[in-house]
């Protein structure tokens, strides 16, 4: 990648062939400063919350009557105390684990499944295209915050029962796109010629398909994390996911609630963290939308 | 056109049918005997029996589904087991409630998001633009729940201007049209309202660039209509896709409500729903899930029929 030194009169030939399309996204994401600046700044929460073991001040749990609720810039605890005098830096570091792991795992998991569901109504057709999409329309008939808190409010509490709500509210609009960008493929010229050239459905979808789609499906993927960890953590707000003492940024919130009143700065950064987690996500899938031509 | 409108109400039956089916089986992945969502769990015997009769809780699961259906349909939601009472009456009040956020919120975030969707429609890749964008991630990323509990810091404890809680000072859940309980509005509308405030203005720029990159609007140009006058044109051909994009987030807003209503202690159905999910009072969450599904399901048939009506491009197709 020598693109930006000035180049010689050979190296000008070169620019008319058209570059590699990977190069191009890659290109134009090297230029996008805000992509850029928010995918740093997910890695380095990544990092920390990571790392929360070797860098927390305290241990998670630690408690102290008499340190309770104790202002940002406290000796000790940069980041003051909670209601029950555990150190906020570090339940905030252990608690992005578990706010990070509620976010991705549904959308991961929705996306391997969604996008499976997807990509095979879209290339069979027919009866199966049918069946999975009216399924499908069923789901959508919820409007998605009230999915997930029927699923996890009927399964009740817990961290497994959140996951699985919440993977059932991202399945049915993957699938969506799923299907209509494999059918947008489906009928192009090259899919027909190797049709005719007597390829096997699985290797049609293998070599022409799966790399023409996976794109568009991973960069909406990618959009709904920050919505899932809105989610998730809206779930564990209303003590619906994650269970006390576990630190989560959604139920640390919850339990700083009664807060407000003395210590409010406390009391508002779990949902700082949760809003900067969020705000990164989406700018990034923006910025992978854009870079990738994605028109979805 | 009206084979158009016939199959689209057709097509909503099915729909409303299988929402009810989902909606019924919350109480069989419920954790335990349905029985147990129905009776306290120190239920005598004899008791547990006879309802169990009563429900036809001993029949199979698809006439136990059409027994439901034939009392859900006539307005019978079943009884709340924290309260005793019946389910409709305490659902129909809370969902005026949840009406009236929903509403409020939409008429903020609708007008704010079209006003700055056009603008940055209308300018983009200026600075205007950005802005408008930035703000527009900003109120789709922002947890409604944080954002309520920021605005209750800044209004009701620093500034003291504002209550922080519930829909009237008396705390009887009434609404009226008055400065009394608009007080009591404002902050919970404006919380709810950043979301659908995103969303719209994100889809009318879209809409909006789309319109301007169409050939009409060079020759209106070329005609020397005036800028304001080109403004009418692009709304009028933007307004159709923006009113479906409007429907769907006051659908949203309607069941999206529970996180804002909490934080708030606004009666309405979130409200409800939260008080279900704590006490395990699953025949509320199933009437209220219900209720709430299926208004979404007519919304949607709504805008899909208005959007019809108002493009006549549509009713070719």
């Amino acid at each position: 990648m020598s693109a930006t030194v000035a180049p010689a009169l050979p190296r000008e030939k070169t620019r008319d062939v058209p570059a590699g399309y990977w190069q191009g996204v890659r290109k134009r994401l090297l230029r996008d400063k805000v992509t850029l600046i928010c995918a740093g700044l997910l890695l380095l929460i990544l990092f920390a919350i990571l790392a929360a073991p070797w860098i927390s001040p305290h241990p998670p749990f630690q408690g102290s009557m008499i340190r309770r609720l104790k202002p940002i810039g406290f000796p000790g605890y940069p980041l003051g105390t909670d209601e029950l005098g555990r150190d906020i830096l570090t339940r905030l570091l252990f608690g992005g684990r578990l706010s990070w792991f509620l976010g991705i795992t549904p959308v991961a998991i929705a996306f391997v499944i969604g996008g499976t569901l997807g990509v095979v109504a879209g290339f069979a057709g027919g009866w199966l295209n049918m069946l999975i999409m009216r399924v499908t329309d069923v789901f959508y008939a919820f409007p998605s915050v009230l999915l997930a808190v029927a699923i996890s409010g009927a399964l009740g509490a817990g961290i497994f029962n959140a996951i699985l709500a919440l993977t059932m509210v991202f399945i049915p609009p993957i699938i969506r796109v799923a299907e209509t960008v494999t059918t947008g493929v489906r009928n192009l010229d090259y899919v027909e010629s190797a049709r005719a050239s007597g390829s096997g459905a699985f290797t049609i979808v293998r070599v022409h398909v799966l790399p023409n789609v996976l794109g568009p499906i991973f960069v909406y993927a990618t959009g709904l994390i920050s919505v899932a960890m809105i989610l998730a953590s809206g779930l564990s707000f209303l003590g619906l996911g994650t269970r006390p003492p576990e630190p989560e940024w959604g139920l640390m919130l919850n339990t700083l609630r009664t807060a407000i009143y003395t210590q409010p700065v406390v009391a508002m950064l779990p949902g700082a963290c949760i809003f900067v987690t969020s705000i990164c996500f989406n700018l990034v899938s923006d910025g992978l939308r854009s870079a990738m031509d994605v028109r979805a | 056109m009206l084979l158009y409108l016939i199959r689209r109400i057709l097509y909503a039956v099915p729909i409303a049918l299988s929402v009810s089916l989902v909606c019924f089986m919350l109480v069989h992945i419920a954790p335990g005997d349905p029985i147990n969502a129905i009776l306290p769990p120190d239920a005598p015997a004899d008791v547990v029996a006879s309802v169990r009769a009563a429900y036809g809780l001993d029949k199979p699961l698809p006439i136990q589904f059409g027994l439901w259906l034939s009392h859900v349909v006539t307005g019978d939601l079943g009884r709340s087991l924290a309260t005793g009472r019946d389910i409709w009456p305490d659902l129909a009040a809370a969902l005026q409630n949840t009406l009236i956020l929903a509403a409020a919120s939409a008429g903020i975030g609708f007008s704010l998001g079209t006003v700055l969707g056009s603008l940055a429609g209308a300018n983009v890749g200026t600075w205007i633009d950005r802005v408008c964008v930035g703000v527009a991630v900003a109120g789709v990323s922002v947890p409604h729940y944080w954002l309520g509990m920021v605005m209750v810091i800044i209004f009701s404890v620093t500034l003291n201007v504002l209550p922080a809680m519930g829909s009237s000072p008396d705390g009887a859940g009434g609404w009226a049209l008055d400065w009394v309980h608009l007080r009591h509005l404002i902050l919970p509308a404006v919380t709810l309202s950043v979301i659908p405030m995103g969303i719209v203005t994100r889809n009318v720029r879209g809409i909006v660039v789309e319109v301007l990159g169409q050939d009409f609007i060079t020759t209106l140009r070329g005609k020397g209509l005036r800028r304001s006058g080109v403004i009418v044109h692009v709304l009028k051909n933007a307004a159709p896709n923006a009113l479906a994009v409007m429907g769907l987030q006051l659908g949203y807003l309607m069941g999206g409500s529970i996180l804002v209503e909490t934080v708030f202690a606004w009666p309405g159905t979130g409200f409800l729903l939260n008080t279900a999910i704590f006490q395990r009072d699953i025949p509320v969450l199933q009437g209220t899930i219900l209720v709430l599904a299926m208004f979404f399901v007519a919304l949607n048939l709504g805008v899909d029929l208005l959007q019809t009506a108002i493009d006549p491009r549509m009713r070719r197709s």
